[in-house]
């Protein structure tokens, strides 16, 4: 099936909404180029936010008043909400946490520390972002277990054909793995790992941070056992994020954090859990962030999550035409926009990053300079930092082209013959 | 505007450091990096009388990174010990005179930090907190 891109008039309607799109630095247009990083809001997801504060603010699950009543109903149903983004078979398995990072640490802390010991392997790869690797090597070493990576070749593409080895090591008891390189764009081939990992009886817990934001994603489809997002990533506001676990692993496990709202009673001397999902969930919640989540969702899901995909490969297709135009610019990771979201990291002969970030900022064209939490993988490719663009449903050509007289000037500024 | 930024003395310090390359034989010496951005200087001092009869530097880095570190080379030329180990980072801001964000300010102080961690090791004498072990910056 081929989704038409957004359209001009799409577009134009969609920066509409996104107030921040209006603002001027240095008296240029501003030029958002790191929604990787993280994304704009949408008007409807500021008023959902701000309007559940003025208008509805109780805390959840406690209030028998009507107010209380509300707020639970608007926060149970941002879950829904949710779950059906991701194809979930059940709202039990949607577990709010406060970003993609707390979700996997709530895995490795959890299903990891249940799960693992001395001649286990743990997987992951080296495209991770830190928040896929750290936890990793964390319980490793509080378990014992053997942590091993999966290399990359020069484009970012996963070397499947050590994984036989990596099965030698020890028994496969997880495998972590990024659905999208924040920092290359590749989109690692996740349906074979996760087929070799369930041939190693392991679980799989993909980073869907870049993913979820920007095409469907569903955890059915991609038969993985857990899955984390954030929704800051995703039009959402800060402070909330997304595990979504398997019913039957979740189940079985011992809480990650425990106080109020995880538990069914508490004695003096014992305490019984609560059910899914809540039982992960202790303390207060995000719950006016969950409602602009669910605003976010709702606002992803009217433009189309299809079409978002199909906007990025065209918007990424132009961005790395253009870019092959400047003269000793080089694209760091895959070189077409085949099988890639839209991140693109380059060079520009050897003027340092943070300077090409810098220079281009006085052009209002914000883009990252750095490792971008992926020191390994940066390493790996050989450099010390790239300069990232990332772009998002309400990128424009015209923004790329900015980027790319941005880049001349910096040639200039830099003195580069 | 640019031209703030990126003034031509900076540029000039970047493009041809001054005192740039080893030194055969030193009194003091130190490496700094800025993990965050991959800045790396490795500073190398001659000590004559007290004083700094020479510094060095060789490194990599962004363009505020090494031109602050070839700017510094001449400011401490002649210096006491005493005096460039006590030397603010104002100083170097100064001399670089361009406006800097918190985060640039970091790659600005480098060379200065590594130079004080030198002539503090090779003094025996404590390195001041404020220029101790940071997440920032790694000494070595
Ligand atoms: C691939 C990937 N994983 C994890 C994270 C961490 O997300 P957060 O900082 O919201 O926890 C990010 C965000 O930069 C990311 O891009």
């Amino acid at each position: 099936m081929t989704v038409s891109p957004l359209t001009a008039t799409d577009l134009d309607r969609i920066r509409a909404d996104f107030p921040i799109l209006a603002r001027a630095l240095h008296g240029q247009p501003l030029a958002y180029l790191d929604s990787a990083s993280t994304a704009q809001k949408p008007q409807q997801m500021l008023n959902a936010l701000t309007g559940f504060y003025a208008t509805s603010n109780a805390n959840v699950h406690r209030g028998v008043y009507t107010l209380g009543v509300e707020s639970t109903e608007a926060f149970e149903a941002a879950r829904d909400t949710v779950a059906a983004l991701l194809n979930a078979p059940s709202r039990r398995e949607v577990i709010f946490t406060r970003n993609t990072t707390e979700s996997i640490n709530l895995v490795a802390k959890t299903y990891g520390v249940q799960h693992c010991g001395p001649g286990d392997v743990i997987v992951s790869t080296v495209l991770e972002h830190h928040a896929n690797l750290v936890p990793w090597q964390v319980l490793a070493e509080q378990t014992g277990a053997t942590l091993r990576f999966v290399d990359i070749d020069d484009e970012g593409n996963l070397q499947l054909d050590a994984l036989d080895e990596i099965a030698r090591a020890g028994s496969v008891k997880l495998v972590a793995v990024t659905h999208q390189s924040n920092t290359l764009g590749v989109r690692p081939p996740v349906a074979e790992l996760v087929q070799w990992a369930h041939g190693q009886g392991a679980v799989v817990v993909l980073d869907a941070a870049q993913t979820v934001p920007n095409r469907p994603v569903d955890v059915q489809a991609l038969d993985v056992d857990f899955l984390a997002f954030s929704g800051h990533k995703t039009l959402g506001p800060t402070g909330i994020g997304v595990l979504w676990g398997r019913e039957s692993l979740l189940a079985e496990l011992q809480p990650f954090l425990t106080g109020g709202e995880m538990i069914r009673s508490v004695k003096l001397e014992r305490t019984s859990w609560n059910t899914l999902p809540w039982k992960f969930e202790a303390g207060t919640p995000a719950f006016a962030e969950a409602v602009g989540l669910h605003a976010a969702i709702d606002y992803l899901q009217a433009v189309g999550l299809d079409a978002i995909d199909a906007h990025e490969h065209a918007i990424t297709d132009y961005a790395l035409g253009r870019l092959a135009e400047v003269p000793g610019l080089r694209i760091i990771g895959p070189q077409t926009a085949a099988e890639r979201g839209g991140v693109v990291s380059f060079l520009l002969d050897d003027v340092h990053p943070h300077d090409i970030a810098e220079i281009l900022d006085r052009h209002a064209v914000c883009v990252r300079a750095g490792h971008h939490c992926t020191q390994p993988l940066v390493e790996r490719l050989g450099v010390a930092a790239t300069v990232r663009a990332s772009f998002y449903l309400y990128t424009t050509e015209a923004e790329i082209d900015r980027l790319v007289e941005g880049l001349y000037d910096v040639r200039r500024v830099m003195g580069v013959r | 505007m640019m031209d703030d930024l990126y003034r031509e003395n900076l540029m000039d310090h970047y493009q041809h450091p001054r005192n740039h390359g080893p030194l055969a034989e030193c009194d003091a010496e130190a490496e700094g990096q800025n993990p965050l951005c991959g800045d790396q200087v490795v500073v190398q001092v001659k000590l004559a009388d007290g004083a700094i009869e020479e510094m060095r530097f060789t490194g990599h880095g962004c363009a505020v990174s090494q031109a602050a570190t070839s700017m510094l080379t001449e400011l401490v030329q002649g210096l006491t010990v005493a005096e460039a180990a006590a030397l603010p980072s104002q100083a170097i801001l100064d001399e670089l005179a361009i406006p800097l964000s918190a985060m640039r300010v970091k790659c600005a102080v480098l060379g200065l930090g590594t130079l004080k961690v030198a002539l503090h090791r090779a003094a025996g004498t404590p390195l001041p907190a404020e220029w101790g072990d940071t997440d920032e910056m790694i000494w070595s």
